[in-house]
């Protein structure tokens, strides 16, 4: 059983690792080109957060949509009026929505999309738990003894060999 | 627990089901305005027609009226555009126009060869005033009542169901 467990531990370790390995930010787009001001720099990085209307797939920056340029341009000229970047969101979203954000905010109607994974992950977890129980009872009481018999004589086994 | 074996999967397979309904019959581009419910931005902008007059939401307050963003280069426009001439010869709410990101010139030749439909249309040169009213597909099509608030949005061409299925109920009632 305890080897059961500690061989399940280590499997959601690793899980977890692949997670975060996978969610590391990239790093920010024109940070290490030359010539760019840190306007430009602070723009590209806001403008890599928001999305295109036109084409929804694309964020503003990477856009060439007539639109997108109005919004590049607006988005410039609020920054040059000393907006912080939460007042430019806050403008876009008053007009197109939350849509605008790649980052979805935090509140009841987007509750299922921000906790949803970690309840589908709960869920199977707590099914994954009962299934291992059950086989583990099926198996017969004895089963862990068996196990420590049975990891003994391989041992054994192994020392033999030199 | 031979029961839970059929019914975990299969309650999964409804919740899965009930959710990709729902999402695949929406229509991605139809993005729900936060505008709704909000006064009409204000802004005041020279007459297509008459370009020495200016007109802003402000000047139509205690009348319901409908905004049609449109453009001589918008192709889906000449869809809707026999529904708005329709709709004006009813004579049941004025519709003005937003000429969006469009040479004047080419606006006043498209009306003339079109119809005009527009009580007046207005010119968004630089499509500023578009921005504030969150427009990224045009034609679109805006209801405002008689306090200035916008009631309702119509992204993309108008058809005959939405007009006779949303926009004028709801504007009758609004005319009330």
């Amino acid at each position: 059983m305890m080897a059961l467990m500690a061989r399940a531990a280590l499997a959601v370790w690793l899980l977890a690792g692949a997670a975060s390995a996978t969610t590391t930010d990239p790093p920010s787009p024109g940070a290490d080109v030359p010539g760019m001001s840190a306007l430009d720099i602070r723009l590209k990085r806001l403008e890599s957060e928001l999305r295109c209307l036109v084409c929804q797939n694309q964020t503003l920056a990477d856009s060439n949509a007539g639109l997108a340029d109005d919004l590049r341009r607006e988005v410039r000229a609020l920054a040059l009026a000393g907006k912080s970047d939460d007042d430019i969101k806050a403008y876009l979203v008053a007009r197109y929505g939350d849509f605008v954000l790649y980052n979805p905010p935090l509140k009841p109607v987007t509750w299922l999309l921000w906790f949803g994974p970690f309840a589908l992950l709960l869920g199977g977890g707590a099914i994954w738990w009962g299934v291992l129980r059950r086989r583990l009872r099926a198996a017969g009481g004895g089963a862990s003894d068996a196990g420590a018999t049975r990891d003994e004589r391989a041992r054994k086994l192994l020392d033999d060999d030199d | 627990m031979k029961a839970l074996r059929w019914t975990i999967p299969f309650g999964i397979f409804v919740v899965l089901v009930t959710f990709l309904w729902v999402g695949l019959s929406r229509d991605p581009r139809e993005v729900p305005s936060p505008l709704i419910g909000k006064p009409a931005p204000a802004f005041r902008l020279s007459k297509l027609q008459a370009p020495g007059e200016t007109l802003g939401p402000a000047d139509l307050k205690g009348s319901v009226w409908l905004l049609n963003v449109w453009a001589s280069w918008c192709v889906s426009c000449r869809v809707e555009h026999p529904l708005l001439v329709q709709l004006a010869q009813e004579n049941i709410v004025a519709v003005y126009g937003l000429d969006y990101k469009d040479k004047p010139d080419d606006g006043r030749e498209w009306l003339a060869q079109h119809g005009n439909p527009y009580t007046a249309s207005i010119v968004d040169r630089d499509g500023r005033v578009g921005i504030d009213y969150g427009v990224y597909g045009v034609p679109e099509t805006f209801v405002i009542d008689k306090m200035g608030v916008i009631r309702y949005k119509q992204i993309g061409p108008l058809t005959d169901e939405a007009l006779q299925d949303q926009i004028l109920p709801l504007v009758r009632q609004l005319q009330q």
